[in-house]
């Protein structure tokens, strides 16, 4: 199967986006989301179907065209278990962003056009194999967000929609420095390289490693709330338009926890098993941190910004244990709060489009008159509080049980402390469940709101299929992943 | 050599010069101009030129090398003729109103000469030549604006401050001839000894060009300048002037001073650290539009000494590559201001809030500009500074690589605030609509295609890589 099209698809979307005017760019966008939904749906397939065939190589559907060749820079393209899952998580999402808002009125062409831009990105993202397109397509998928929050979005959005693209385009370069250095390092008599699978079989000297693994760790961090670099996530969540909101929590933290695990724990294993304690320890104070911040909110979306904080921990958590079930454990978080706060997202903006007010306790009773929405936005917290059966308890599981199993004194305790986040999940979940649907309706005028709009139950439909999908069959997933991981990090694993 | 020779290697020059003899004589000999029918000639003319210089490769030297001629120096000739003609397109709807139509050009072309002559200097004579021959007419359209004040402050600083960088390049130059016994640069670098005398008129040169690139601490006149002059003069200023003097100040330093490498990539790197992050900094405080890229231009400045401090072949290309993308981007960008300041006669970044309501072309042109500015991809600007910061990984200069990664986050944020006023900020009476001009549609259809495409075609860099040389 030709990879290529996975850009393409998304290519071609935004040209269509741009010629056809006013409405019509919601239909160009779905049929183009759902087109690639399709392809991503089937790229698993074949990959499956290449796997079980007894192809072994790392990476499947490789694609190499020279681009600047004085520089050494191809086109070079590939996937492997860990960049399916995410493609699949990014298609999933993006439906979904595009069908949450199929009411926009304010310039929604241009609304779409960069949606579908950032997920451009995203998919080109996941599918390179050489750090100058990677880098290309990371920062193609930052920049657009400062157009959507600040025209889009609500509350004190140019402060958040500045302050999110300032600090993520201040990772972005931390991470250009890295693979600078990276290409410096590499050069054997020339030019170096910025070929991921080549770069993979150099081996770094020890001071090397030490010197630039930080950097592109921290820089890839900032994207996945790395503490204290997570300040941005809540102003910029919380401010952001629904279907912006859904994209940056769902998929671009998960660009930050993808560079980590797959370009950074890779090309510097030593490194990272150096400064994985200090990982460790950021990632336990991020977790919880992030879930006693939560209990303080009252506005339900700023909740669900800083619950993404504490989830995104658990990524961090994962993969800096250094074992195969916890590194497994992380992509599964990643996918798995990747749905989980797209759904979250959604239904908050559902909600927030009926009622007008964000804040829970003005809410009340709003299961009676949105049956629907109500629903959603309980499976949406179950998932995020981990109960069996949905994604949430599949991956933090796998993330408990892969921490688990490093026997020291050290790592038992940053384990014990993450899982205590659980309880306080549960605390602030429940609680907004309960005062925002159960009870009396607080408000006369909430009685006459209309239940979901067709697309907006379909945006649900899709979105909690997937919860469930991982959540009751996490095996075919699972194993998606843990082969991957095997071959990937034989060097980091403990 | 016959003469036919002599031409074909100094095609631009004549041309140029035929040009001027042609616009003497018709404001000579006709009573009434017809300015559109010259500016129609002068671009035709332009074209012909940028044409004639893909034909056949002409390599060598002549005048006892006085004036070389190589591929590179033609691709930069090139790449300033290209640029004027662009300016030339801008500047049309504004230049048509001009009573002095004529002698804007006489005056344009005079400048060009005098680039044509600097980028193919072989000998520190013809170097000095081609300089004053550049910037002295350069004053003049400074001055263009006879009704505004700020327009003749502007060209009376650039005088001055040309005057002064001048004296002090000459004074070097003079050493150099004191020291060496020549002005040849074939014969100065061999001549050249890294004796404490030599060093000081390296200093003294460095000077000169850290004055014409308005190179921090030498830029105060380029603020003031850029405002005053009228916008076709200001984007030839910025984009013309310091592509080609920075071209000529990199060959300088490669082909005269290789022997004082050393020392010189350690002023640079300097240099360069403190260009970008004053000029950000300054930047960020701009209220007037021409001010603001006027700083813009001198961080941009700072990001090239980073590849002129590479010193290999890779980096010049970057160098060159650099300048041909920010000819683009900056010439977009000053075609908006262009077009919205002739009209009505607004230059401050208040100004232009709101204008996506109203033109949404002009708000996407400027976008456009300014995030290959600031070198976001998918603009051209992102794979000319990846470049620039690459050649300069594998020279090694870890260091200065930091510093610039750090401040392209800060220039984005005031590249954004450009960005905030047209599509974000609300306007109670923004600019109204504006018809725009074939001419200018045709600048910014042409700049369209260059910052969107030229990143991704890789035969463009692959052309002028095919060019270069380094140290």
């Amino acid at each position: 199967m030709n990879l290529s099209f996975l850009i393409l698809i998304p290519l071609l979307t935004l040209i269509g986006i741009m010629l056809v005017n006013g409405k019509t760019a919601r239909v160009v966008a779905f049929v183009g989301s759902l087109l690639q939904l399709g392809l991503a749906i089937f790229l698993l397939f074949a990959y499956m179907h290449e796997r079980g065939a007894g192809n072994v190589s790392s990476v499947l559907f490789e694609e190499t065209h020279p681009w600047f060749s004085q520089w050494n820079i191809n086109y070079h393209i590939g996937v492997d278990g860990i960049s399916i899952a995410m493609i699949l998580l990014t298609s999933v999402v993006l439906v979904g962003g595009v069908l949450v808002s199929w009411k926009m009125e304010y310039q929604s062409k241009e609304f779409f056009f960069l949606l579908v831009l950032l997920a451009t990105g995203a998919f080109g993202f996941f599918i390179s194999l050489d750090l100058f397109t990677q880098f290309f397509f990371f920062e193609l998928a930052v920049v657009p967000k400062y157009l959507l929050i600040s025209i889009w979005g609500s509350g004190k959005k140019e402060y958040a929609a500045m302050k999110l693209v300032l600090m993520l385009m201040g990772g972005s370069s931390l991470v250009l420095i890295s693979i600078l250095g990276v290409y410096y390092y590499s050069a054997v008599g020339g030019v170096g390289t910025f070929d991921l699978k080549k770069l993979g079989t150099i081996g770094f000297s020890h001071e090397i490693q030490m010197f630039l693994f930080p950097m592109m760790f921290v820089g890839f961090g900032v994207l996945s709330a790395l503490f204290p670099f997570h300040t941005w996530a809540p102003d910029g969540h919380s401010s952001a338009p629904t279907a912006a909101s859904m994209f940056l929590a769902g998929i671009s933290m998960k660009l930050g926890g993808y560079g980590c695990l797959r370009v950074a724990m890779v090309l510097f294993p030593e490194a990272a098993h150096a400064y994985s304690p200090y990982i460790i320890i950021l990632a336990c104070i991020g977790i919880l941190y992030g879930a006693l911040v939560t209990v303080k909110q009252r506005d339900i979306k700023m909740m669900n910004a800083y619950s993404s904080v504490s989830h995104c921990g658990f990524v961090l958590l994962g993969m800096a244990m250094l074992t195969k079930t916890a590194i497994v454990g992380a992509v599964l978080q990643m996918v798995s709060h990747g749905v989980m706060t797209a759904l979250f997202f959604a239904v908050i903006g559902m909600m927030y489009e009926r009622t007008h007010t964000r804040m829970g306790d003005q809410m009340g009773g709003l299961l009676k008159v949105m049956p629907f929405i109500g629903t959603v936005f309980i499976i949406a917290g179950l998932t995020s509080l981990g109960l069996p059966g949905f994604s949430g308890f599949v991956a933090e599981m796998t993330v408990f049980v892969g921490s688990f199993q490093v026997q020291d004194l050290f790592h038992r305790s940053a384990t014990i402390i993450a899982t205590m986040s659980l309880v306080v999940t549960a605390v602030y979940i429940l609680r907004a469940v309960g005062i925002s649907l159960w009870g009396p309706i607080k408000n006369k005028e909430f009685e006459l709101l209309p239940d979901a709009t067709w697309n907006e139950k379909l945006a649900s439909i899709i979105l909690i299929a997937s919860i469930i999908l991982i959540g009751s069959m996490p095996f075919w997933i699972s194993d998606l992943i843990a082969k991957t991981t095997e071959t990937l990090f034989s060097a980091v694993i403990k | 050599m016959s003469l036919l020779n002599y031409i074909s290697m100094m095609r631009f020059e004549v041309f140029a010069l035929g040009i001027i003899v042609l616009l003497l004589l018709v404001k000579i000999f006709s009573e009434k101009l017809n300015t559109s029918f010259i500016l129609g000639f002068i671009n035709v003319a332009l074209v012909g030129l940028l044409v004639a210089g893909f034909i056949g490769h002409p390599h060598g030297n002549i005048f006892g090398r006085m004036f070389l001629n190589d591929g590179t120096i033609m691709l930069e000739k090139q790449i300033i003729t290209f640029a004027t003609l662009l300016i030339f397109l801008q500047a049309n709807f504004w230049l048509k109103k001009q009573e002095n139509c004529l002698e804007f050009c006489l005056l344009l072309f005079s400048v060009l000469i005098g680039m044509y002559f600097l980028v193919s200097s072989g000998n520190f004579l013809m170097f000095y030549l081609g300089l004053e021959m550049a910037t002295i007419p350069l004053a003049a359209l400074a001055a263009f604006d006879f009704g505004r004040m700020r327009s003749a402050e502007g060209a009376g600083k650039m005088i001055l401050s040309s005057a002064f960088s001048s004296a002090i390049l000459l004074f070097g130059l003079s050493l150099i001839y004191g020291t060496t016994g020549s002005l040849d640069f074939n014969e100065v670098r061999d001549a050249y000894s890294s004796s404490a005398l030599q060093l000081f008129t390296l200093a003294f040169v460095f000077v000169g060009f850290a004055f014409k690139i308005s190179i921090v601490p030498f830029h105060l006149w380029t603020a003031d300048v850029y405002e005053g002059s009228p916008v076709a003069v200001t984007s030839f200023l910025s984009v013309v002037s310091k592509g080609a003097s920075l071209f000529i100040f990199m060959t300088v330093l490669y082909r005269v001073f290789p022997m004082a490498q050393e020392t010189w990539v350690h002023i640079l790197v300097l240099l360069s650290a403190i260009t970008m992050t004053i000029g950000n900094l300054f930047a960020m405080r701009q209220t007037n539009i021409k001010r603001f890229l006027a700083f813009s231009s001198i961080t941009q400045a700072g990001y090239i000494l980073i590849g002129v401090a590479a010193t290999s072949s890779l980096s010049m290309a970057s160098v060159i590559y650099f300048i041909l993308i920010y000819t683009f981007s900056n010439i977009c960008a000053f075609t908006v201001v262009s077009i919205i300041s002739d009209r009505n006669g607004k230059e401050d970044i208040d100004d232009y809030k709101g204008l996506y309501k109203t033109n949404p072309l002009l708000s996407i042109a400027m976008m456009l500009a300014v995030f290959s500015l600031a070198g976001i991809p998918p603009t051209a600007g992102f794979f000319g500074k990846l470049f620039l910061l690459t050649s300069g990984a594998s020279s090694g200069l870890i260091a200065l690589i930091i510093i610039a990664s750090l401040n392209m986050i800060v220039s984005l944020y005031y590249y954004l605030k450009i960005v905030k006023a047209m599509f974000v900020d609300k306007n109670e009476s923004p600019i109204e609509k504006i018809s725009i001009d074939i001419s200018a549609k045709t600048v910014l259809i042409i700049c369209f295609v260059g910052i969107l495409a030229v990143g991704f075609i890789s035969f463009v860099f692959e052309y002028i890589h095919s060019l270069s040389f380094g140290l």
